[in-house]
């Protein structure tokens, strides 16, 4: 009868790192995103010494070619091999990934916070995210890259801007909702000033979702980033990613399929690896997380 | 003699059919016909697992390995899902405890009784329509057609259930299990439904299982009561008989803990310095903006009170009387919209931020969710140390404090170290108490505090409370719903209603001679209030013993 | 309810003045001339000079603002750089092929998506809520117009089922126009399928959860009755939730759909303006874009009337 004693449980509480960990190793399915996006990370970051071929030297002589053992997956419209330009277009399209979804984060974070807690910024703030979020993000970014011209920083911007109200909206949800928890009320009634209450009260539950929205910025960004190229308003196509190399292949299409195919295959396994990463995510930290709306 | 109309033996219910799991330890219960059996028993007893494995709607992680449910003389645990649906309402029916979530909010009420009838039965629509009306008026709604097009939301609570109810005994079947279901309505509401199921009980002679943890409820409704403690069962007996004599030592606790409605002797009223007062305390909700009217809500109306030192002050009310609405005002949780709160001699109520934190040090509060009270990713001890090192307290001297109140809430000192999910609900709620004294307040508003918890707890945290208040001469401002613990902590009470104080005095006059209506209704409301579950007796042969 | 209706209403205008706003202050906020931006690199002080007069570049800020909006208000929607045709004109002579697009990619959407997503849940854990769960979450990886071309390369170039390309309007009859929107439809549907299928099986596991499921239950109804008559009823709200917000990934996948298949419509027309920077007809088409997504989003927020009384008697 008495409540007095410390019951049994004095596990401490799983950190992060092990809880995703687990779910990693517990599904084959996830295993195996987590194996190939390990390996097309790894081949991007040493792509310079992988690369069969200079991705970059033309050979009009070997244009458009299947693939054979010279060009393990075939050369494009002008002759370079197409393998080597794929293994190299990683880093620019990877990059984009994980610079919007850091950026995106960061800003959105910001932004979620002073809307969270600052009433008459809320409104207005709002009402532009509302605005933003109103634009067809392929549009906007178009848009962008049209009148700033077709740099890696602009695209990066491009891509970047369109998702920053997700992250918004999704800070502020859980700001707003941690708010009414009564241990921050407590801590109102204790003297801690707003900037104390926030730090240690509101920032820690923002962790968790934004690391699951991250992976998600993080893959929709690489798709942008592959759109915005097949549409012409990408990355110059001197410095090979993944969207311009497609994007160079759609004259030929009817003559080399592969040119598209290939790279969108990879394209399509790198986006499915960190997605099915992203829901094992959020999975292991916190299943009613799909609940509050952090579903793209 | 008759079959009995359920019949369970050695029924034992496992997570994930996990031996180590087991969740219900073999339990054996028998319900003759026409007879209201009352299963008790605290949080984790395994009492609504057992109410749903009868109904065959376990959840899918449940999962029954041994024993044996006979409804009628009919083995039905292991009945095929086809039979088992035909038997719901026609021979067993079951209400729940949260009448407004177990209502399908977009379907109107009458439909979804008339859904019972459809699905049981051969009638055409225009009969099971008059059916159903009849039904209703037969559970006491009023306005039965205008009620039979209502959606859930459009109805108050007591009415939400009254539907569950003619719902449940629209088909008259010998068995009705009742989990909890007046645990969510106000008092007033609650008295109205059990006289309302004690009623149908004799008309249409349906036997009841009455899931409750309540012992005021099982003295007012119950013929046997079976007690539950972590899956097992501690004793069966007539309810009279277990509440003379009950058995075992769970029990006997159990019901000693039981808060009486006989307010306990009042100290002496010595002239202590005033720590809290308020005047004319409103507070106005006002909604909508332009374009919508606005629409005005008087949350709290004038309220006046004071607070003494070494003293308690209990405000007691049903949902909605505004009694929580003055508990965030004084502690500046929400602004008040006019009128005074003093304390230690200084107006608060308008104060801004800068100028009301130095003032804050002297007012704490305790919520009523041992779950959300405390940050659960920093160890408990951060959190009580939180309010001191706002205040310039050295880090080191502030930890030694917290580990001095630690045991002073009877918790050991070395536990400032563990985090909030280590702890079980009546343990974090001290741990909130140790929060709140850590800033050594004058006065100390209670909100719920121990409504959340079981019985036994609620006793060990009442009393806790009124030690350290011996100890520590708070002023408490005690908020809570319960008359009984009312009576059992409180020197002076306030009655709310709709915002307003409708009676204030001494514990003793208020809750012994009432003078106003409402605080009449609620004590006459209030279960089990003529059984002194303490001394094991009716309250009539105390007072012949007196 | 019509409180909440006039609510919504004005709720949706401050939300376009900020498309608006976006929209003009993105072109005004381009570093450098814009005029000279627009007039790209080979042109003359004289074309430069015409852009900026044609764009009223040379008045304040908020006069070219607020005389922007006035002449949307009014319908003039300004002219194209390229051509000099009024923007207009030129949106209205490419609506068709892409209304029929999106539209038929919405109808065999959610007549796919909607009953996937019911089964997944109601057999959580199964294969098939496995299957449907990959089939979404592979929806969302492969790039529109890969699966455009893989769709291009099987059923047009392999099995010559379809033409490769090109629009034909339904008033040509109604075989030459499915022949040539199958392909784009079912492009554009595993998105639109993996988005909404998603969103309904969570949003039905959550009700599934629910008390008022287990008083149907209760009560002795059958499987399919609780599911069809108290889930899904209750799984509508965040069913035409997703599909309205899922509105803004339509537009964006029409625009690289009609890129593939080489559709006349706004897509086209827009890829076309950026490459030429041909921004009256971009900022035109941003903000119909808008505006539809918006409009959509509200007549859905309308519908919430019909389908939840608890914002019906509000």
């Amino acid at each position: 009868m008495t409540d007095t004693a410390i019951p049994i449980d004095r596990g401490d509480r799983p950190s992060t790192l092990r809880k995703i960990g687990e779910v990693v190793v517990s599904s084959p399915m996830v295993m195996l995103a987590a194996v190939l996006l390990a390996i097309i990370v790894l081949a991007s970051i040493f792509a310079p010494w992988i690369v069969p071929h200079d991705p970059g030297r033309l050979s009009p002589s070997v244009r458009l070619r299947g693939p054979d053992s010279t060009f393990w997956i075939g050369t494009d419209a002008f002759g370079r091999d197409l393998f080597s330009r794929v293994v190299m277009g990683g880093q620019i399209s990877l990059a984009v990934g994980v610079g919007a979804a850091i950026v995106s984060v960061a800003a959105g974070l910001a932004l979620g916070l002073l809307a969270g807690y600052i009433r008459w910024l809320d409104a207005i703030l709002m009402r532009f995210v509302d605005g933003l979020m109103a634009i067809p993000n392929i549009l906007l970014a178009i848009a962008i890259v049209s009148l700033w011209g077709a740099g890696l920083w602009t695209v990066l911007i491009a891509i970047t801007i369109p998702e920053i109200p997700r992250v918004v909206r999704l800070v502020r949800s859980v700001v707003l909702s941690a708010r009414e928890e009564p241990y921050v009320e407590a801590a109102i009634a204790a003297g801690s000033s707003s900037w104390l209450i926030m730090r240690r009260h509101l920032l820690p539950n923002t962790v968790a979702p934004l690391i699951v929205q991250g992976t998600y910025i993080c893959a929709s960004a690489i798709l942008v980033e592959a759109i915005l190229s097949f549409l012409g308003a990408g990355i110059n196509p001197e410095t090979p990613s993944w969207g311009n190399i497609m994007a160079e292949g759609r004259l030929f299409f009817q003559i080399n399929p592969g040119i598209i195919l290939w790279p969108g295959l990879v394209v399509s396994v790198t986006i499915l690896s960190i997605n099915l990463l992203g829901d094992a995510v959020r999975d292991a930290l916190d299943p009613r997380m799909a609940k509050r709306g952090i579903d793209r | 003699m008759n079959k009995p109309v359920l019949d369970i033996r050695g029924l034992r219910i496992a997570l994930d059919g996990r031996a180590d799991q087991e969740l219900v330890k073999g339990l054996d219960l028998t319900i003759q016909p026409g007879e209201t059996m009352c299963l008790v028993g605290e949080s984790g007893s395994g009492k609504s697992i057992t109410a749903l494995a009868v109904m065959g709607l376990l959840p899918k992680a449940l999962k029954m390995t041994a024993g044996r449910i006979e409804l009628l003389g009919e083995t039905i645990h292991n009945a095929p899902a086809p039979k088992l649906r035909k038997l719901r309402t026609t021979a067993m029916s079951m209400i729940f405890q949260e009448p407004m979530t177990a209502l399908n909010p977009v379907a109107k009420v009458g439909r979804q009784i008339d859904e019972v009838l459809e699905a049981h039965s051969n009638l055409g629509a225009k009969e099971r329509k008059r059916r159903v009306l009849e039904m209703m008026e037969s559970v006491h709604l009023p306005e039965v057609e205008r009620i039979y097009r209502s959606y859930p939301h459009q109805l108050s609570g007591g009415q939400r259930q009254r539907i569950m109810i003619a719902m449940a005994l629209i088909m008259q079947p010998q068995l009705l299990i009742a989990d909890e279901p007046t645990t969510a309505l106000d008092v007033t509401t609650q008295a109205q439904t059990l006289s309302l199921l004690r009623e149908l009980r004799e008309k249409q002679g349906t036997a009841v299982l009455f899931i409750t943890h309540d012992m005021g409820v099982v003295a007012d409704i119950a013929d046997d009561v079976t007690v539950m403690k972590l899956g097992e069962v501690m004793e069966a007996q007539p309810t009279e008989q277990l509440l003379r004599h009950p058995r075992t030592d769970y029990t006997r606790e159990l019901l000693k803990a039981v808060p009486s409605h006989v307010p306990r002797p009042p100290r002496a009223d010595d002239n202590a310095p005033v720590v809290l007062q308020t005047q004319a305390l409103t507070k106005v909700y006002s909604q909508g903006g332009w374009l919508v009217k606005t629409r005005e809500t008087v949350a709290a109306k004038e309220v006046a009170f004071t607070l003494r030192k070494g003293r308690t002050l209990g405000i007691v009310g049903e949902s909605g009387s505004g009694k929580t609405t003055v508990a965030r005002c004084i502690m500046r949780l929400i602004d008040p919209t006019s009128g005074t709160i003093e304390i230690d001699g200084t107006d608060i109520a308008t104060l801004p931020p800068r100028e009301l934190k130095p003032h804050r040090r002297k007012f704490q509060i305790v919520f009523q969710d041992p779950m959300r009270s405390l940050n659960p990713r920093i160890e408990v001890g951060q959190s009580i140390i939180e309010g001191p090192l706002n205040f310039g307290v050295p880090r080191k001297q502030a930890m030694a404090r917290a580990r001095e109140l630690m045991t002073l809430v009877d918790l050991p000192a070395s536990a400032v170290d563990r985090f909030p999910h280590q702890f079980s609900g009546g343990q974090r709620q001290r741990i909130a108490i140790a929060r709140a004294l850590a800033m050594d307040p004058e006065v100390l508003v209670a909100d719920e505090a121990v409504s959340a918890l079981d019985v036994s707890v609620q006793a060990q945290v009442l009393r806790l409370m009124a030690d350290l208040q011996a100890k520590l001469g708070l002023g408490i401002l005690f908020i809570t719903h319960d008359l009984g613990v009312a009576a059992q902590i409180c020197d002076d009470v306030i009655v709310m209603q709709h915002g307003v104080i409708v009676e204030y005095g001494p514990a003793g006059e208020v809750l012994a001679t009432p003078q106003h209506p409402y605080t009449k209704a609620l004590i006459e409301a209030a279960p089990g209030r003529h059984w002194d579950f303490a001394n094991f007796r009716p309250f009539s042969e105390s007072r012949q013993d007196a | 309810m019509f409180g909440y209706i006039l609510q919504r209403i004005f709720a949706a205008i401050p939300v376009m003045g900020f498309v608006a706003l976006i929209v003009f202050l993105l072109l005004r906020l381009t570093p450098g001339d814009p005029a000279a931006i627009l007039a790209g690199d080979a042109a003359t002080p004289a074309q430069i000079a015409l852009i900026r007069t044609r764009l009223g570049l040379d008045d304040p800020l908020y006069v070219q603002f607020f005389s922007w909006i006035w002449g949307m208000l009014r319908g003039d929607f300004g002219v194209s750089l390229l051509s000099g045709t009024p923007v207009l004109q030129m949106i209205a002579s490419r609506m068709e092929p892409t209304i029929s697009l999106a539209l038929t990619t919405i109808t065999l959407s959610v007549l796919i998506a909607v009953p996937l997503g019911v089964i997944a849940a109601w057999k959580q854990g199964t294969l098939i809520d496995r299957f449907v769960m990959l089939l979404s979450v592979v929806g969302f990886s492969v790039p529109v117009f890969v699966i455009g071309y893989v769709m291009i390369s099987f059923f047009a170039m392999e099995l010559r089922w379809f033409p490769v390309q090109g629009f034909r309007s339904i008033t040509d009859g109604l075989q030459p126009f499915l022949e040539r929107i199958t392909l784009p439809t079912l492009t554009l549907t595993l998105l639109y399928v993996a988005l909404i299928a998603r969103i309904t099986r969570t949003s039905m596991l959550e009700i599934l959860g629910e008390d008022y499921i287990r008083t149907a239950h209760a009560k002795g109804l059958s499987e399919t009755r609780v599911l069809m008559r108290h889930a899904l009823r209750n799984c509508s709200v965040p069913i035409i939730t997703v599909i309205g917000i899922g509105f803004a990934l339509i537009i964006s996948g029409v625009v690289v759909t009609e890129s593939v298949f080489n559709l006349p419509g706004l897509g086209r027309l827009t890829v076309d303006a950026v490459l030429a920077r041909d921004y009256p007809v971009i900022q035109a088409v941003i903000l119909l874009a808008s505006l539809v997504y918006v409009v959509v989003n509200l007549l859905i927020d309308i519908a919430y009337v019909v389908l939840d009384p608890r914002i019906r008697y509000q």
